[in-house]
């Protein structure tokens, strides 16, 4: 299964998969000491994002937000990538100073093609996404 | 990206090392935006504190001030994370205050005129229609887009200082005409008699059309807006919906004469409805906070008489947040010494959210909730886990001085 993405930044990465229904702000939903989503009634409220590939559908908010990335990814509790469907400014400047892939736009939405848990490998050159083994 | 001879030379290193690699990072991020080319840009304002930034971006930020990063364009700071006159009260950690003031020093270094502010719009500077800005944070840049006619897109730290040091930024977004058109009509049917109202109304517009290039155009306000108002729906548009630009007819200098097909109304019983869902949960009323984006002078006067003759109730904490300058003016003109005579803390160059180890903070306080008047801090401050409540300006100091949630 491939999803293609219309930009990108990064090298390939590959890692598990967290796909939220809900948007992201690593501000206003994550805990940045822990790497865990702590918004009272986010979807993902209670999921670790350290070492995953992101699946997240809108960027919220926040300027703070490129310092941020900056600042988990030395504490090694970034993901591997963020995979945003619409994302912002922030979001990519925040991940190109980081170093952490990024990419937005998708073709077929990940609810059809990839679960939390499966293995993905993302390619921005390419610009795609494969999963490669689905949760067992 | 098509480069300009200079832009080749800053590229080559012949402006040092520091804004060679600004340039190299400023690139990758048109890249994925698909600019063609710079812009130059005439005005930055950064957010950097050691909040946000952490070790690892004071650590870096030290380095690039040793390897000669040096500011182009008049740049200046956002809100920081702490009033190093209130911190050891608020019981935050003198290390990080260190850190802090290391930070500021380092930004000075750099030629950063360090205001502390996120109100730089209401008192620093105005940027005139279709300068070219690089601004952060989000309410500074959708006031700038929105009122000013002037262009910037959000720019986080990292990307307002790399365009302090190279003059320029990616032309993306906001920076070119088909990003800046109504996308859809908000008729504005409700009597909006408070900041907070007009905060309101940016929360259902936002929350509805989370996204970065979507544009709303506010047309049916039976009066024109005041500069606070407009302050308190651009921060809302902004935090909710991620929003960069609104128009607002016979207002903003680039509203359309024609509105766009999808429409949507916002109504008296709309925002009765948002007031009203707020949960109260246990019931904590002690902690009020007037704050993100800071108190503009006139804030400050209102709240100033709001506040005449009560006291905050005992066990409560009221918060008001503003920068030095209206600061220094609050207290020349009497307002400072009516807010803290009835007990109000008042927090210089910093905005609520941010505050150095404010989750901490909320567990010494056993606070649950926080009330406040802006949707903006409503929204944002979630990830502390504080149960938020927009309330009406009078209603926050009918409830700071009662202890009542209502």
């Amino acid at each position: 299964m491939i999803i293609q993405v219309q930009r990108a930044f990064g090298p390939v990465v590959e890692g598990e998969a967290v796909v939220s229904e809900e948007g992201f702000s690593p501000r206003y939903d994550l805990d940045r000491w822990t790497g865990m989503i702590t918004k009272p009634g986010h979807k993902l409220e209670g999921t670790s994002i350290v070492d995953k590939i992101c699946f997240f559908p809108t960027a919220k908010g926040g300027i703070a937000a490129g310092w941020a990335f900056y600042d988990i990814k030395w504490k090694k509790i970034a993901p591997k990538a963020f995979i945003f469907g619409v994302t912002n400014p922030v979001m990519v400047q925040g991940a190109v100073f980081a170093g952490i892939p990024i990419t937005e736009g998708w073709s077929p939405h990940p609810r059809e093609a990839v679960k939390t848990g499966d293995w993905v490998r993302v390619d921005p050159a390419r610009k795609l996404i494969e999963v490669l083994r689905r949760k067992t | 990206m098509e480069l300009t001879s200079e832009e080749q030379a800053i590229l080559g290193g012949g402006r040092g090392e520091a804004a060679q690699r600004a340039l190299r990072y400023q690139i990758e991020v048109g890249k994925f935006w698909g600019a063609k080319r710079f812009v130059p840009v005439t005005n930055v304002h950064m957010m950097g504190d050691i909040e946000v930034m952490g070790d690892a971006g004071l650590a870096w930020l030290k380095a690039e001030a040793g390897s000669g990063a040096r500011c182009v364009v008049g740049t200046t700071t956002n809100a920081r994370c702490m009033d190093f006159a209130h911190c050891e009260r608020m019981g935050q950690d003198a290390g990080e205050a260190v850190k802090e003031k290391e930070i500021i020093a380092t930004l000075r270094r750099m030629d950063v005129v360090t205001t502390d502010t996120c109100i730089n719009y209401q008192t620093v500077y105005q940027p005139h229609l279709g300068e070219h800005v690089a601004w952060g944070d989000t309410g500074t840049v959708i006031y700038a887009n929105s009122v000013f006619g002037a262009r910037s897109n959000f720019e986080a730290g990292p990307a307002a200082l790399a365009a302090a040091l190279t003059g320029r930024t990616p032309e993306y977004g906001f920076h070119l005409d088909e990003h800046r058109k109504g996308t859809f009509a908000v008729e504005l049917k409700a009597e909006l008699d408070d900041l907070a109202d007009w905060g309101a109304v940016g929360k259902l517009v936002g929350e509805s059309h989370q996204n970065y290039y979507a544009v709303p155009v506010f047309h049916g306000c039976r009066r024109a807006p005041a500069a606070d108002e407009l302050k308190h729906l651009g921060a809302a548009l902004a935090s909710y919906g991620s929003m960069g630009m609104f128009h607002f007819v016979g207002v903003t200098p680039e509203a359309p004469s024609i509105l766009p097909d999808e429409k949507m109304v916002v109504s008296d019983a709309d925002l009765a409805a948002v007031y009203r869902n707020y949960k109260l949960g246990d019931g904590d009323a002690r902690l009020v906070v007037f704050s993100g984006p800071q108190q503009s002078l006139f804030e400050m006067k209102h709240l100033a008489l709001l506040f005449k003759d009560k006291k905050v109730k005992a066990g409560s904490t009221c918060i008001v947040t503003t920068n030095s300058a209206i600061l220094q003016q609050s207290r020349d003109l009497g307002y400072a010494k009516a807010l803290e005579d009835a007990g109000v803390t008042i927090l210089e160059g910093v905005c609520f959210y941010i505050l150095q180890n404010l989750s901490p903070m909320r567990e010494k306080n056993r606070w649950t909730n926080m009330v406040s008047n802006s949707a903006k801090i409503v929204n944002i401050i979630g990830a502390h886990r504080f149960n938020t409540i927009l309330r009406r300006t009078a209603d926050c100091v009918a409830i700071a001085c009662s202890g009542v949630l209502r």
